[in-house]
């Protein structure tokens, strides 16, 4: 009954001395790293920081080589930008809600219950991602566009004629629900699928009802599944653009909306480069304080 | 020794079947086990046996035949509204909750008072020799033996007329399993709880049980005490499961004596039943003996010491008789003093040997 654990002073006296620099540098873990941190520097921390660079540069400059000003974000505070925050994250909320109580039982029947359908069911759903997202969504505004595919039909069979559902903020939720599903689907079914049927039998066989044992134990060991699933959608739905000038019809304006303007129409770099730096930093506490919340190790039983 | 000999009729089965599309996994099982009995389902891998558990338990149902609790049909109750619990071969703790949660859990379902519920769960700590500092450590930081025992508790907490289990021990190493073989059959006396319990190891089934079925391919091929069936094993596959034994085909013969063709002899064996001609002699490792003068014994071969094995404190000698290998077990004193490659010449007496036809 006694376990064996190395603790880390213990390994670390194992280990012995201090390695060399040099070897530090050039242990193969790290020299196989280069080519993917060289391409993260270029690609992902260079523009990055040019973003964050432009949103201190004076309005509508185009030269980095300027003294710093916060005038842009004094702008944005003194106008109405906040109104884009929120309907971007309220949008983006909405749709993430939505998708989780979609999702579950897909992705319960695709974990345990379709056995070799599973990957028929999978097939359909990927196969919408190989056509482009605009071409899917302009297809759904002749669906749905008065005397489109569906009024059409109504109108000509039945003689009823419905007002057009098109260019309403439910419209950009159900776009982004319809684009998004794929990125909630799959992460949820692996975390059902981390269920082992023997817990869940446990805890029927203990007394549990089938809704006790979804609250106790399916939904608690599937939750790292469900949480990485609804970080991906909001995250994606706080960034769309087209759900909402394609299908939404400007009927509001996401934030995401006038982040393009700043940088088309208006000319104004540095505005859009505050507006994004602000997005950004709106998005990436909120994952981090989910993430702290939803410890995932924690939650796997790793720690 | 058997506690379980009050009602018959606590729980029976009447030719219990279930089929996977033509299959047969449980093939007719008639059998009545006793209140507060340990009954051992023995079996090989696919024998059934855990089909037959997740039936008794309500995690399968059926395909037909009744199984009756305190004369209760309950083929079709959910497993968790039936008086059992079960204990998993990968004893299914979750793996998100304390020592204490998991044992507070079929508690909590029932709306248990959280006071009351630690109570509870701290005496079965005790029972179970968990110490109390255990109470909020995570399960899966427990020590296999420590998670058996945290499984038992939690099934022990539900309070359940009949406790099954899916061999709990199969992962557990030599030592360790020994100890907690101990400790459960304590438990089961301390409780007086009807016990059901499957294995594969007939070894594990002899130490732990009142009673012992023995299952293949679907049917229970023999029932009965540890005793009856390590004495009087009904067909060959019984008295081979039951561990190393030496087994010789033989066909009747002359004067109430039976010939086997290999190896080749006449031996005395106990009588052949009426309409069979023929059937296995059965001769278990420690009743055979090396002998001095083939006189010493009834029946006797000549053959070679091929190797010996230490089993602590028995030894095995393997002796190859032509074309057959016999299996001979000493205790340590009782040692065979001679050299690899001896001529050797080992025997036994009928009343020794065990016939069977199947």
């Amino acid at each position: 009954m006694t376990s064996v654990t190395t603790t880390p002073e213990l390994a670390e006296r194992a280990g012995g001395r201090a390695p060399r620099l040099g070897r530090v540098v050039w242990a193969p873990g790290r020299r196989h790293a280069l080519p993917v941190l060289a391409l993260l520097l270029v690609g992902f921390a260079a523009p990055l920081l040019a973003v964050i660079w432009f949103s201190f540069l004076p309005p509508r400059s185009f030269d980095l080589w300027q003294g710093l000003s916060l005038e842009n974000y004094r702008e944005i505070v003194s106008q109405t930008y906040y109104r884009s925050f929120l309907w971007s994250v309220g949008l983006a909320v909405v749709a993430t809600a939505t998708l989780a109580v979609i999702c579950y039982p897909v992705a319960y029947g695709l974990a345990k219950l379709f056995g070799r359908w599973a990957n028929l069911v999978t097939l359909l759903l990927v196969l919408p991602l190989f056509v482009s997202e605009n071409m899917r969504l302009y297809g759904w505004v002749l669906f749905f566009i008065k005397g489109g595919v569906l009024q059409g039909t109504l109108e000509s069979l039945f003689g009823v004629s419905l007002g057009t559902w098109l260019f309403t903020p439910e419209m950009i939720v159900f776009g982004m629900v319809y684009v998004y599903l794929p990125f909630m689907l799959f992460p949820m079914t692996l975390g059902v699928s981390m269920v082992p049927r023997e817990v869940t039998e446990a805890a029927g066989d203990l007394g549990a009802s089938r809704l006790q044992t979804f609250r106790e134990v399916e939904l608690p060991l599937a939750m790292p599944g469900i949480v990485i699933g609804c970080l991906l959608t909001f995250v994606l739905s706080v960034g769309a653009i087209s759900e909402a000038k394609v299908l939404g019809g400007q009927s509001v304006i996401v934030i995401t909306h006038d982040i393009e303007i700043a940088f088309t129409y208006a000319q104004n770099w540095p505005l859009g480069a505050a507006l994004s730096v602000l997005l950004m930093l709106l998005v990436g506490g909120l994952v981090l304080a989910v993430l702290r919340r939803f410890d995932l190790d924690r939650i796997l039983g790793r720690r | 020794m058997s506690a379980g000999s009050g009602q018959a009729h606590f729980l029976q089965l009447c030719g219990v079947t279930k089929s996977f599309g033509g299959f047969r996994a449980v093939d007719g099982i008639d059998l009545a086990i006793g209140e507060g009995e340990f009954f051992t389902i023995v079996g090989p891998s696919g024998s059934g046996k855990t089909t037959l558990l997740r039936m008794l338990a309500g995690m399968e149902t059926p395909t037909s035949g009744d199984i009756l609790l305190k004369g209760k049909r309950i083929n079709e109750l959910p497993a968790n509204r039936r008086p059992t619990c079960m204990v998993f071969q990968s004893l299914a703790l979750f793996p998100h909750r304390t020592v204490g949660q998991n044992i507070e859990f079929p508690l909590k379902m029932r709306g248990v008072g959280a006071s009351e519920r630690r109570a509870r769960c701290l005496q079965l700590m005790a029972q179970l020799r968990l110490p109390e500092t255990y109470y909020g450590k995570n399960v899966t930081k427990c020590s296999g033996g420590e998670r058996q025992r945290v499984a038992l508790a939690r099934a022990l907490a539900y309070d359940p007329e009949i406790l099954f289990f899916d061999e709990p021990l199969s992962a557990i190493d030599y030592k360790l399993r020994k100890v907690l073989e101990k400790e459960l059959k304590d438990i089961h006396r301390e409780t007086g709880k009807t016990f059901i319990y499957i294995t594969h190891s007939l070894e594990e089934a002899m130490v732990m049980s009142d009673r012992i079925g023995v299952m293949r391919q679907g049917r229970l091929v023999q029932v009965g005490t540890p005793q009856e069936i390590y004495e009087r094993p009904v067909d060959k596959f019984v008295s081979e499961f039951m561990g190393e034994v030496n087994v010789i085909d033989i066909r009747a013969g002359s004067n109430g004596r039976v010939v086997s063709a290999s190896p080749p002899g006449e031996f005395t064996a106990p009588p052949l039943p009426a309409g069979f001609a023929t059937g296995h002699l059965v001769v278990r490792p420690e009743f055979l003996r090396f002998l001095r003068r083939p006189e010493e014994a009834e029946n006797h071969l000549k053959g070679t010491l091929y190797n010996e094995y230490a089993l602590g404190s028995r030894i095995q000698y393997q002796v190859r008789v032509g074309e057959h290998v016999f299996t001979v077990e000493k205790l340590r004193q009782q040692a065979y003093e001679g050299r690899l490659d001896d001529e050797v010449l080992i025997g036994w007496d009928a009343r020794d040997s065990i016939l069977v036809t199947g």
